[in-house]
């Protein structure tokens, strides 16, 4: 076996079996099952709120409770309303020892129309007064209509939304609905693609440095070429983080399909999540490697200017940076995916596998404006190779107190054969 | 043939880290490095090593080229001690010697042996960092050898351990010599180099100030130590022509004087004063042309 594969499974295995690596997996499985068991997640803890949402009300007017119980039996509300018999102290008296959730005072003000007051033990609970008065409004403008003799037709005729229906001209554009599919799929996958990058270049730093600073790299360099190394463990990392992905994929996918039927509607339809277009998916993967050896690259370079684990992070700052400002103008960009600013930041190849992909998944692109991506992409981690394994070369045999990029002149000179 | 160095000059920018070196090393010899920090010693392996190119001048092993094709016959023992800390050593002395181009059976049987005749088996499964720096020294001598090289560079190889450690890794250097191993070592100890090596060059500044066998170099210096032990005061010896320099000891004084025909004089000045008890014509040593030449104490 030459000496490529044996660093690169090296780098592989070893990571695998550390204890940091299985921990991450575990806690972000745990993660994953529990943002696609969510729904189930949260039944089981409403199941247990729902009892104690009993309200007190005390109605002034005699003809108000009537009304709210039939508006609240109309809407399936969970909140119970339960008419008290006795004065206002005592009611509030009962509040505070539990007994009910609120108090709910109803009268009608001169206009002959109903208002209400609401008292609890604290008011941080804003859902549930909210709900209190988005019923009593309507009993309101019931009420105000009757009062102007409105009948019931008027009334909704008044209140009936307009009908607004969005359609694109251009061919092959999504639609609303398709857009809002994109999104939220694109939006996930973004979070997975920046998480994915920073994740692994951070390792790769790490790994340089750490292999630098207990000196083992000049051992290694004796006997394996410095690019070779690089390269070798830029891949082995990448092996180790698609292992972790598939891992992740098919725990999330397995519950997913599992909770399919529970899933019908909100959260899940949200994001788009019932069809999956695979070439968002195969694209998002494209990027994802992309962005990842862009950054990996970039990583092992600065990883190798530092001569102590602690100085890693403020090297990598820039990069981070990189790619965070990469991630915000993406983020930013899933609202207004067509404005000029986002098609030239698409080009610029750091922000590329973010923006590109967040494009290609939310327009219609002509398929040249993405392979113009990539190439930009392969184009700029090939210069970043050819220089990066320079300075890596020499940045790996300087030792001391070497934090600025300044560094990165004398590594290249390190290497230069004059 | 063995190792050849032709004219070799490293720069970096303006600094001339090694100035015109050559060297000739025969195989099967022990050729030993000399110089205080910051004279080129590290700059010469790494350039040895192929870690980084001279910029003038040819560095041959038997006539070859050395690149990382050349990387099973050489073995490297760093000045700076490196390993992984948080890695089994035989896991990381398989990893390390399968780089070497060795097969993973053959380093487990040779680290065995290694391990033993160190008398530490049982470090085996045991993670670096929880070792002693004297026992991961000796691990680290073991991926330095462990492939049997043809040409082994030790920097440093005994700074920092006990004497039993050194004699210990001193046999072992030795016995390999007489395997017909070819070693370069670098070493802070005079007395180390002394008795180990016949071939010898002190690097002042990145240029060769003395180079050769030891005997050479010690003939070529000239210069003699004179140790007298007596029962009267020596010091007027100081003064006395052709004494380059005096110490005085509790017990006598120790002369360096420019050559074997001061003693004569030295010796008809001071017989007839009084009792000598100890009256020595010793050759210099290592340190003191060392001294002489690079103009400080090494250490």
């Amino acid at each position: 076996m030459s000496n490529f594969w044996i660093i690169l499974w090296h780098t592989y295995l070893s990571k695998l079996k550390s204890k940091s690596f299985i921990i991450t997996t575990l806690i972000t499985l745990l993660l994953v099952a529990g943002l696609t068991n969510m729904s189930r997640i949260m039944d089981l803890f409403n199941k247990g709120d729902e009892n104690e949402e009993k309200i007190a009300v005390i109605d002034e007017t005699g003809e108000l409770i009537n009304p709210l119980m039939e508006q609240l039996k109309l809407n399936n509300s969970s909140i119970l309303i339960e008419s008290f018999k006795g004065t206002v102290e005592e009611a509030e008296k009962s509040v505070i020892e539990n007994a009910y959730e609120g108090l709910l005072i109803l009268s009608f003000n001169e206009e002959k129309l109903p208002e209400a007051a609401y008292k609890a033990r604290s008011i941080a609970d804003t859902s549930l007064p909210s709900e209190l008065q988005q019923y009593l409004q309507q009993m309101k403008t019931q009420l105000a209509a009757s009062h102007i003799n409105l009948t019931q037709d008027q009334l909704n005729k008044l209140y009936e939304p307009i009908s607004f229906s969005k359609t694109a001209l251009e061919e092959n554009a999504k639609t609303e609905e398709e857009l809002n599919q994109a999104r939220g799929l694109v939006y996930v996958l973004l979070f997975i693609i920046y998480f994915a990058v920073l994740m692994y270049a951070n390792m790769i730093a790490m790994e340089v440095a750490t292999e630098k600073s207990s000196r083992v790299m000049e051992i290694l360099i004796s006997s394996v070429s410095p690019v070779k190394q690089m390269f070798a463990k830029i891949i082995g990392i990448a092996l180790l983080s698609l292992t972790q992905m598939v891992i992740l994929f098919v725990v999330g996918f397995y519950f997913v399909k599992k909770n399919l039927e529970s899933m019908q509607g909100g959260f899940f339809e949200f994001f788009g999540f019932n069809d999956i277009p695979i070439s968002t998916i195969i694209y998002a993967l494209v990027f994802l490697l992309l962005g990842y050896f862009l950054y990996a690259t970039l990583a092992a370079f600065l990883g190798s200017l530092v001569s102590r684990i602690e100085d890693v992070q403020q090297m990598i700052m820039p990069m981070t940076m990189l790619v965070v400002a990469g991630f915000m103008i993406a983020m930013f960009g899933l609202g207004q995916p067509d404005t000029s600013f986002i098609t030239i930041a698409s080009y610029i190849p750091f922000f590329t596998p973010m923006l590109m992909f967040m494009r290609v998944g939310m327009l219609t692109l002509p398929v040249w404006e993405p392979m113009i991506g990539i190439a930009i992409l392969i184009i700029t981690i090939i210069i970043l190779a050819v220089f990066g394994a320079k300075v890596y070369k020499g940045g790996v045999l300087m030792y001391g107190k070497s934090n600025s990029f300044k560094d990165i002149k004398k590594a290249i000179q390190l290497t230069k054969n004059e | 043939m063995g190792l050849q160095l032709e004219h070799v000059t490293k720069r970096f920018g303006k600094f001339t880290a090694v100035d015109d070196l050559s060297i000739s090393i025969p195989e099967k010899e022990m050729f030993g490095f000399l110089g205080a920090n910051g004279a080129g010693k590290t700059t010469t392996f790494r350039m040895i090593l192929g870690l980084i190119d001279a910029s003038e001048g040819k560095i041959t092993w038997n006539g070859n080229s050395i690149d990382y094709s050349t990387s099973p016959l050489i073995g490297y023992l760093p000045e700076e001690r490196g390993l992984y800390p948080k890695l089994k050593v035989k896991d990381q002395i398989v990893y390390l010697a399968r780089l070497r181009g060795m097969q993973k059976q053959d380093v487990i049987k040779e680290l065995n042996y290694w391990l033993n005749r160190f008398k530490v088996p049982e470090y085996a499964d045991k993670k670096v960092e929880e070792l002693s720096k004297g026992n991961q020294q000796k691990i680290q001598f073991i991926t330095a050898v462990i492939h049997k090289p043809k040409l082994l560079i030790l920097d440093e190889p005994f700074s920092g351990l006990d004497p039993v450690n050194v004699e210990q890794l001193k046999d072992a250097v030795l016995e390999l010599k007489d395997k017909g191993t070819t070693i370069v070592f670098s070493s802070h100890r005079m007395e180390h180099v002394e008795e180990m090596c016949e071939h010898l060059c002190i690097m002042h500044k990145g240029k060769p100030v003395v180079k050769g066998t030891l005997k050479e170099i010690k003939r070529a210096f000239g210069k003699k130590n004179l140790v007298i032990h007596a029962d009267f005061d020596l010091e007027f010896l100081k003064s006395h022509p052709g004494v380059t320099n005096a110490r005085q000891t509790t017990e006598g004084i120790h002369l360096q004087i420019s050559g074997e025909e001061i003693a004569e004089d030295v010796l008809k000045e001071i017989v007839g004063k009084g009792f000598i008890r100890k009256f020595v014509l010793e050759e210099p040593s290592l340190n003191d042309i060392f001294i002489e030449k690079v103009g400080a104490s090494y250490e």
